[in-house]
């Protein structure tokens, strides 16, 4: 038997080692912000943001096609994904035994692990392709596609943690089954529901694979949802790739942007989970 | 005034209600069928022409019309397991530091922020500032090994993935630590072990099969990558010779070329390896649940 003092000597040397493993696995992550932040800040400017692009060569122009593009995706894809989402997860909080409960679930496992790259083909099997042409609609299902299993399971799970009690006192008062769901159940359940909400907003701000054949991109500035549309995360992939310099500073602007509007999300969500 | 009647309209609200709910429940699972069965349509022509050689064949040639899959699966493979080596002994510190040493406290808070938010960076983002950072860096190590310097690579794309997918295992083998009940390490502490002998002999054996699902669905996360993985690998159509020399996945070679694939047998043979990267990712994924479930109960 090894001495007392030895493994108690081990015992500490190993736990320093180990939370410098931890410490040393932050890195990557303060370096992609630090790289972003300083490329990307430098750019950002009022005609960045406000601007069409503008062809190689010409100073000035900025990403508001994408700004505008990733809005009306997120907006698309919000409209598609809640009331889908909300419904879904109070069917399996509800009547969670169901054979239809079980498949259900079955499909929100599958969903929540799918490559975004098969959302993307999936999308344009069943939209892109019967209308001919790529199109802001077809992007817009397919991020709501992937913004579907995270609305539906945080709604589920926050339905079940309301004490039944809520609900059973408004159903011993007379009000209806369908009306005691939508005015006490799920209003008590709403900051869960937001928390989802959002954390799937900020699951698919900055998805690219699902837009490559479905949103596709456009250098002007679109509104129509039929027509094809401009996304952040496209444009900077577009940019990242292309062979001129000036692209790669847009591309870091664009870049700073959407990882701030991400992480913001991303950090608001876990405060109001934490409540 | 209650009437009879109003009582009714509600308990028909009610019914209505109820469907609704069914409704979309029975959608979703349509959802999930038509997702298999469009892939499985699209792809036909390729499996018709190829069957399952298919994933054997070493060639991908769009002008002869011949398309194997063999490099991207290897490639597919190679890059997601030499990620889950690169993350492996991170993750693991990450759950022990996590899960026993720092439980709460401003210092437990910080590296749990930093070391999550990670999974919130867009792939995009992530692969923009690997072409820009990890690149050349990988570079300058090949001229210094004396290999081809690429920069691009299979190793490149395998330690860009290490970065995505750390997070989730490392976040599901710390739950797995925290679950050991206080009862055991106190009793192993009591016979005088040391705080390292039980982490070593206590805790990761009750906590393994936590820690197995965590890296099963990290696994899962890693086949599947696109983009950062698209824009660093180097787009390279034969099998890889080593971790050196650049290759292509199922994911990258189908986000490089489904727009430009022009003839119905090039596009269904994209088609199939979707439906392959699928199936691969979709049973990856419900064994790690189903091993985080039987956990849970």
């Amino acid at each position: 038997m090894k001495s007392y003092h030895f493994r108690i000597l081990k015992s500490k040397i190993i736990s320093v080692f180990l939370t410098l493993f931890a410490i040393l696995s932050t890195v990557p992550f303060l370096l992609v912000l630090y790289f972003i932040i300083k490329n990307g800040i430098s750019v950002i400017n009022w005609e960045f943001l406000t601007s069409l692009p503008k062809p190689v060569g010409e100073p000035g122009g900025g990403i508001l096609n994408a700004i505008v593009g990733t809005t009306i995706l997120i907006i698309i894809a919000l409209i598609l994904a809640v009331p889908f989402g909300i419904f879904t997860g109070v069917f399996l909080a509800e009547k969670g035994d169901s054979k239809i409960a079980f498949l259900s679930r079955l499909v929100v496992e599958i969903l929540q692990g799918v490559p975004s790259i098969v959302v993307g083909i999936i999308v344009y099997l069943w939209i892109v392709k019967p209308m001919g042409h790529f199109s802001a609609l077809s992007g817009g299902v397919a991020l709501g596609i992937m913004m579907l299993p995270v609305v539906i399971k945080s709604t589920e799970e926050i339905l079940k943690l309301i004490p039944r009690e809520i609900k059973e006192a408004s159903l011993a008062l007379g009000v209806p089954y369908y009306k005691t769901i939508l005015k006490v159940v799920i209003p008590a359940g709403f900051s869960g529901i937001l928390t989802g909400i959002l954390a799937g907003t900020a699951r698919i701000a900055g998805e690219t694979a699902p837009l490559l054949f479905t949103a596709f991109g456009n250098p002007f500035l679109n509104f129509n949802i039929l027509k094809p549309i401009s996304a952040m995360p496209l444009l900077i992939f577009n940019y990242a790739v292309s062979p001129y310099e000036e692209w790669w500073a847009k591309a870091w602007g664009a870049s700073c942007i959407l990882v701030v509007f991400v992480l913001t999300l991303n950090i608001i969500t876990r405060l109001i989970s934490k409540r | 005034m209650a009437s009879r009647f109003t009582r009714k309209l509600a308990l028909n609200k009610d019914k209505i209600f109820n469907l609704v709910l069914s409704f979309f429940a029975v959608l979703l699972i349509f959802l999930g069928v038509g997702f298999f069965l469009s892939l499985f349509n699209a792809s036909y022509l390729a499996f018709k022409k190829f069957g399952i050689g298919f994933f054997a064949g070493k060639n991908w040639d769009p002008v002869q019309e011949e398309f194997g899959a063999l490099p991207f699966i290897y490639g597919t493979i190679l890059t997601s397991f030499i990620a889950l080596g690169i993350s492996f002994p991170f993750s693991i510190a990450i759950s022990i530091v996590l899960g026993e040493y720092f439980q709460k406290g401003f210092f437990a808070e910080i590296l749990r922020y930093l070391t999550e938010l990670i999974a919130g960076v867009p792939s995009v983002v992530l692969g923009f500032w690997g072409l820009f950072f990890l690149v050349p860096l990988v570079r300058e190590i090949e001229i210094a090994l004396n290999v081809p310097p690429y920069g691009v690579g299979i190793l490149t794309a395998s330690i860009i993935l290490a970065f995505m997918i750390l997070p989730y295992s490392a976040s599901i083998g710390k739950d797995a630590m925290r679950l050991v009940p206080n009862e055991l390490k106190e009793a192993a502490y009591a016979l005088g072990a040391t705080r390292w002998e039980v982490i070593k002999k206590v805790m990761i054996p009750y906590a393994r099969s936590g820690i197995i699902a965590g890296i099963i669905l990290s696994l899962g996360r890693a086949l599947g990558e696109t983009m950062a993985v698209t824009m660093v690998i180097g787009n390279y159509h034969g099998i890889p010779e080593s971790i050196f020399s650049p290759g292509n996945t199922i994911a990258s070679v189908i986000a490089n070329e489904f727009t430009e694939a022009t003839g119905e047998v090039y596009l269904s043979s994209l088609m199939y390896l979707g439906l392959a990267l699928f199936i691969i990712t979709t049973v990856v994924n419900l064994i790690g649940r189903f091993i985080l479930k039987k956990l849970q109960h």
